[in-house]
């Protein structure tokens, strides 16, 4: 198209003739890329509207049959057609939350170490080497988590769990029950490595938007590294922190292939975070394919639809943190 | 006093100290995975996975239905997904850049670009499985498009916002069109950092699993035909990890590290790529 319209411009210059014909046809041309351009635009707003709209429409006989009771029961028993998403819905809140307890830190540590401490010729390749942690694929987490971590937990992290937390009075209720090597804290765990290196890329990025002059000012007047970060840097990047972290909080909220793995795939609510669970997108994974269409693809199509709403709202409120801080992730 | 600095010199190296070993939990997890995918996978590469098909248990079989059927379904994927994304990043950056329209596109782009993938797939399923009643690779280049997407959406406006708008004003200046600007001008000054949004979306692309599950669905034979079911590396993983037969695990490894390696080799590619252009600016 592009040729085309040269070639009609250079026509035009030799023969006045066509001058008309050829600013025609680029205009024409110049017309029809805006507008593709608008189209691309509008899509991908459609595409958002489009997945909650299918999502909603194809989960409404399960939300019309079930109601309340889709959130507050456990029972999932398809050969009965009785269905509810509890223990999914609790297991994907369970999950984020064990993956941010031990990653939020662990991120924010790795973010510190290669802002303030971290000697500038390493900077680089540790940063690369841990956003290279975000592009493994989820599912090589996964057998990775089957074959290595799971035998590791049962044997060794999970009885020291249980002989020592799960003996303390009130907590110690977590971590009780055998070491099964699957469950809810092994998922957990794997997905706080996979959000590390989101915590920690933007924290990175916020953590640079602090005027030098303010660390320098600490510095001079005797703060530590450890008061510096505390008393400085954190305060002055609340906010972008809180977005990143939220933003991580939607990844591990939706992470599917890595946590089918390694949780074990039980569909009721246990106290212990060493039990076998479930989350929303393991559930899916694990029967839509097998799901009989009615009311069993209606009740797994209102899970997705419920984790769609879950993570809209994390992710929505963290980019409008983010936005506040004009950085970009 | 004097007597605080002991309590707050503790304190500082107890907390740099954490953030040491914090780097080192990270680093080592990538080391374990790492290792672990070589030590597994290594051994298991040879010319029949290469050359033969999965195989049920006790056969020699290959990869190669797999491989090809992840070509397949990324090429429909970003035969979709590039020009979409390409073109929405185009608008938001030089046709509306300040517009209501573009700071709800970027907003809603920016959901798009961590929405879980498991959901994304269930929406094309429903749009496209239920409809024509059967799975197909269509389907599942689809639902990569939807995910690619917004990757190249974000990196295309980024990277032409980055134009100096005397370039802009220089060629329109000349008597140039606006979209012949934008394809002759800035898309030329950008052209390494779209390559790199594109590397980007089909590292990402490569490696996603849970959106094929119920669209491409997997297929155990040779399939080119973009609308019946096809099998992919990350399909063919998650079938074979867990299958209690000692050599379909073996080639579930052996996939594993070429797909990890192929995904970790083209963000090594776009990131090489991104900052050579960022050393030519300065």
């Amino acid at each position: 198209m592009t040729a085309t319209a040269i070639e009609a411009a250079g026509a035009a210059e030799s023969a006045p003739v066509d001058r008309e014909q050829a600013l025609g046809r680029l205009k024409f041309g110049d017309n029809a890329f805006r507008l593709m351009t608008l189209s691309a635009a509008s899509i991908v707003l459609l595409l958002l509207a489009g997945v909650a709209v299918a999502l909603f429409i194809g989960s409404w006989p399960a939300f019309r049959a079930f109601g309340l009771d889709f959130f507050i029961s456990d029972r999932w028993s398809p050969p009965k057609e009785i269905f509810g998403g509890e223990a999914a819905i609790v297991g994907t809140l369970i999950t984020s939350v064990v993956a941010m307890v031990i990653g939020v830190p662990v991120g924010l540590g790795i973010a510190v170490f290669l802002t303030e401490l971290c000697p500038p010729m390493l900077r680089r390749p540790i940063g690369i080497a841990i956003e290279l942690l975000a592009g493994i694929p989820s599912i090589i987490y996964g057998i990775w988590g089957v074959y290595y971590l799971r035998p590791v937990m049962q044997a060794y992290i999970q009885p020291f769990l249980i002989d020592t937390i799960g003996a303390v009075p009130l907590i110690g209720v977590l971590f009780q029950g055998p070491p099964l090597g699957y469950g809810v804290f092994t998922a957990g765990l794997v997905l706080a490595v996979m959000i590390l290196p989101f915590v920690t890329a933007i924290s990175r990025d916020v953590f640079e938007t602090v005027p030098p002059v303010l660390k320098e000012a600490a510095y001079g007047v005797g703060a530590t590294t450890f008061e510096v970060v505390g008393n400085i840097v954190i305060p002055y990047t609340r906010v972008g922190v809180i977005g990143g972290v939220m933003l991580a909080l939607g990844r591990a909220l939706g992470e599917t292939m890595a946590v089918t793995f390694v949780i074990g795939n039980a569909s009721h609510v246990s106290a212990s975070l060493l039990a076998q669970g479930t989350t929303i997108s393991a559930m899916i994974a694990n029967q839509f394919a097998d799901a009989d269409p009615g009311l069993f693809t209606s009740s797994l199509l209102a899970l997705g639809f419920i984790l769609f709403i879950i993570t809209f709202i994390v992710l929505a409120l963290a980019r409008w943190m983010l936005a506040r801080l004009e950085i970009k992730a | 006093m004097a007597n605080l600095y002991p309590g707050r010199r503790r304190r500082n190296v107890i907390w740099t100290a954490l953030a040491y070993v914090a780097t080192a939990f990270g680093l080592g997890w990538l080391a374990l995975i790492l290792g672990a995918l070589l030590w597994q996978g290594v051994g298991g590469l040879s010319l029949d996975v290469f050359t033969k098909m999965t195989a049920p248990p006790g056969v020699v079989g290959g990869l190669l239905n797999s491989i090809v059927g992840s070509v397949i379904v990324t090429v429909i994927g970003m035969a979709i997904g590039a020009p979409l994304g390409i073109l929405a990043g185009t608008y938001l950056a030089e046709y509306g850049r300040y517009s209501k329209l573009a700071v709800v596109v970027r907003f809603i782009n920016d959901i798009l670009l961590s929405a879980p993938s498991i959901v994304v797939g269930l929406f094309i399923y429903e749009l496209l499985v239920v409809p024509f009643g059967h799975f197909s690779a269509l389907a599942g280049g689809v639902a990569l498009a939807v995910i690619g997407a917004p990757i190249m959406v974000r990196t295309t406006e980024d990277m032409l916002n980055l134009v100096p708008n005397p370039l802009r004003e220089a060629a329109t200046a000349l008597g140039m069109p606006r979209s012949l600007v934008i394809r002759q001008v800035s898309y030329r000054a950008v052209r390494a950092g779209l390559i790199t949004g594109v590397l980007l979306a089909v590292a990402r692309m490569t490696g996603e699993t849970a959106p094929l599950i119920f669209t491409a669905l997997g297929n155990s034979l040779f399939e080119v035909n973009p609308t019946q079911p096809m099998s992919s590396l990350p399909l063919i993983i998650y079938e074979f990890a867990r299958s209690p037969y000692a050599e379909q695990q073996k080639l579930a490894w052996t996939g594993a590290l070429l797909l990890t390696f192929t995904v970790l080799g083209l963000s090594i590619i776009a990131r090489a790529l991104s900052t050579q252009r960022a050393g030519k600016q300065t």
